[in-house]
């Protein structure tokens, strides 16, 4: 097997791209699949090489294929399904849309979907159980659409060595951590802040749109959060979020990832504002920052500074576990790569299909 | 009998052959279909059992328009097809 930080995955728009690392430095394409058809997103092998992929498909709805081979080969698996819908219920229709958040952490695999269900599997998805508690909480029917027409779960942080503990990130409906294996749920989005909502709604933790939020696997009381309009960082395992003010360029994007073992290392891929989605003077940066947010510095080394409009969607950017390789993907099919922690970047030699995500393993 | 086939787009991903049925309604007809098949049905209906957004079934030549309730009633020699929308994908 690969080395983990040799091997990437790339899920676009057209396809499913397995990336390997070559010996002179710089990635190549190792093998396509799914071609042609939209992959929402790629859970990478564990040890044992299993992996799933699941698929976005325009009129046959989502699917969830499993690999026992690290990609090699695929065969479809269970889809999951929401529960027959009471006829007085409210909310969005009980009806999956897209898979958007595949996490692994032991023998559970947790899928995040669109319009806001949390499932989890026992069996690497041959079944899917949705989380009830989560799902039937009143306060789910206060969250919205964030990026789509309905509310979604697309951060799934499970918290390293407690079992039964994970926090998932809802665009529109902050955060929200269970502590004994999915039975009950509390918010955990206090001290984020929306600006796209009324005043008095503001400070609302279930209005609050995090694009993206990372736990550092070494660190895990630390998580950071791509917000809508802003940066966040918890270092009390989300029980509150301090505003990141200092980011320059700008402050709005959707993707961040943060050092497997240094929380206080993290990278963000600025674009203008929530009107202009495209990179600020056209030109693509990467900011990182390696103490905790108090400052920060940008990177343009080997990315493209002329008329790029690129945009790096919340699971377009990943760090492997070595901690110095990243990887992200654009929406208009760019990726780049970098081998010295995000300071110089090199362009992987293809016109990809729009990509949605970009993971390590 | 009447007689249900299906788009042969769906073949990249799962066989679906054309089958006979001696249902009464569309919604029967495609439960036969699924029984032999079970698989299928999540590429045709909703988590709801509607009919997928993108997915448009003719019979007898004609669109039908109960995307819910599937209550399309067949004849002994009707003609179903299940097609993808151009709408969608």
């Amino acid at each position: 097997m690969a080395d983990i930080d040799d091997r990437a995955w790339v899920a676009t728009r057209k396809g499913l791209f397995e990336l390997r690392r070559k010996a002179e430095g710089g990635w190549h394409v190792a093998r396509v699949s799914f071609l042609a058809e939209p992959v929402s997103m790629v859970l990478p092998p564990g040890d044992d090489g299993r992996m799933l992929a699941a698929l976005h498909l325009g009129h046959y709805g989502a699917k969830v294929h499993a690999s026992d081979d690290a990609g090699e080969t695929w065969r479809e698996v269970a889809t999951p399904v929401y529960p027959e819908q009471p006829p007085a219920a409210e909310g969005p229709a009980w009806k999956l849309e897209q898979v958007w958040a595949l996490e692994r952490r032991g023998a559970t695999v947790w899928a995040g979907t669109l319009p806001g269900g949390l499932f989890r599997s026992a069996d690497f998805g041959a079944s899917w159980q949705l989380v009830e508690p989560l799902w039937h909480m009143p306060q789910r029917l206060e969250w919205f659409g964030g990026g789509a027409d309905v509310p979604g779960i697309h951060s799934v942080c499970p918290y390293p060595g407690r079992d039964g503990e994970v926090l998932v990130g809802v665009s529109c409906g902050g955060a929200w951590a269970t502590t004994d294996d999915a039975a009950h749920w509390q918010s955990r989005a206090a001290g984020m802040r929306a600006a796209y909502m009324p005043p008095e709604q503001a400070e609302n933790p279930n209005t609050q749109d995090p694009h993206r939020i990372v736990r550092c696997a070494g660190a895990p009381d630390v998580l950071w959060c791509q917000h809508h309009n802003g940066i966040w960082r918890s270092a009390d395992n989300a029980s509150s979020w301090q505003e990141v003010t200092t980011a320059p360029v700008s402050n709005f994007g959707f993707a961040v990832a943060v050092h497997p073992r240094d929380p206080g290392t993290a990278w963000f891929v600025p674009a203008i504002s929530d009107e202009k989605r495209v990179p600020v003077g056209a030109a693509l940066v990467v900011n990182r920052t390696r103490d905790g947010g108090r400052t920060f510095e940008t990177f343009r080394d080997g990315l493209p500074q002329t008329h790029c409009y690129d945009l790096v969607y919340r699971h377009g950017l990943d760090v492997a576990a070595g901690g110095t390789s990243l990887m992200m993907g654009s929406t208009s099919g760019g990726l780049w790569s970098s081998a010295d922690g995000g300071a110089a970047w090199q362009a992987l030699p293809a016109r990809l299909p729009p990509i949605y995500a970009v993971r390590f393993g | 009998m009447p007689r249900v086939a299906f788009t042969p787009q769906l073949r990249r991903f799962i066989e679906a052959p054309e089958i006979e049925s001696a249902a009464l309604t569309l919604r029967e007809a495609l439960d036969d279909a699924f029984a032999a098949n079970p698989t299928l049905r999540g590429y045709v209906l909703d988590d709801q059992g509607h009919l997928r957004a993108n997915v448009v079934v003719f019979v007898d030549g004609r669109r039908s328009t109960d995307r819910v309730h599937l209550a399309d009633p067949l004849r002994g020699d009707s003609r179903v097809y299940v097609l993808q929308a151009l709408s969608g994908g």
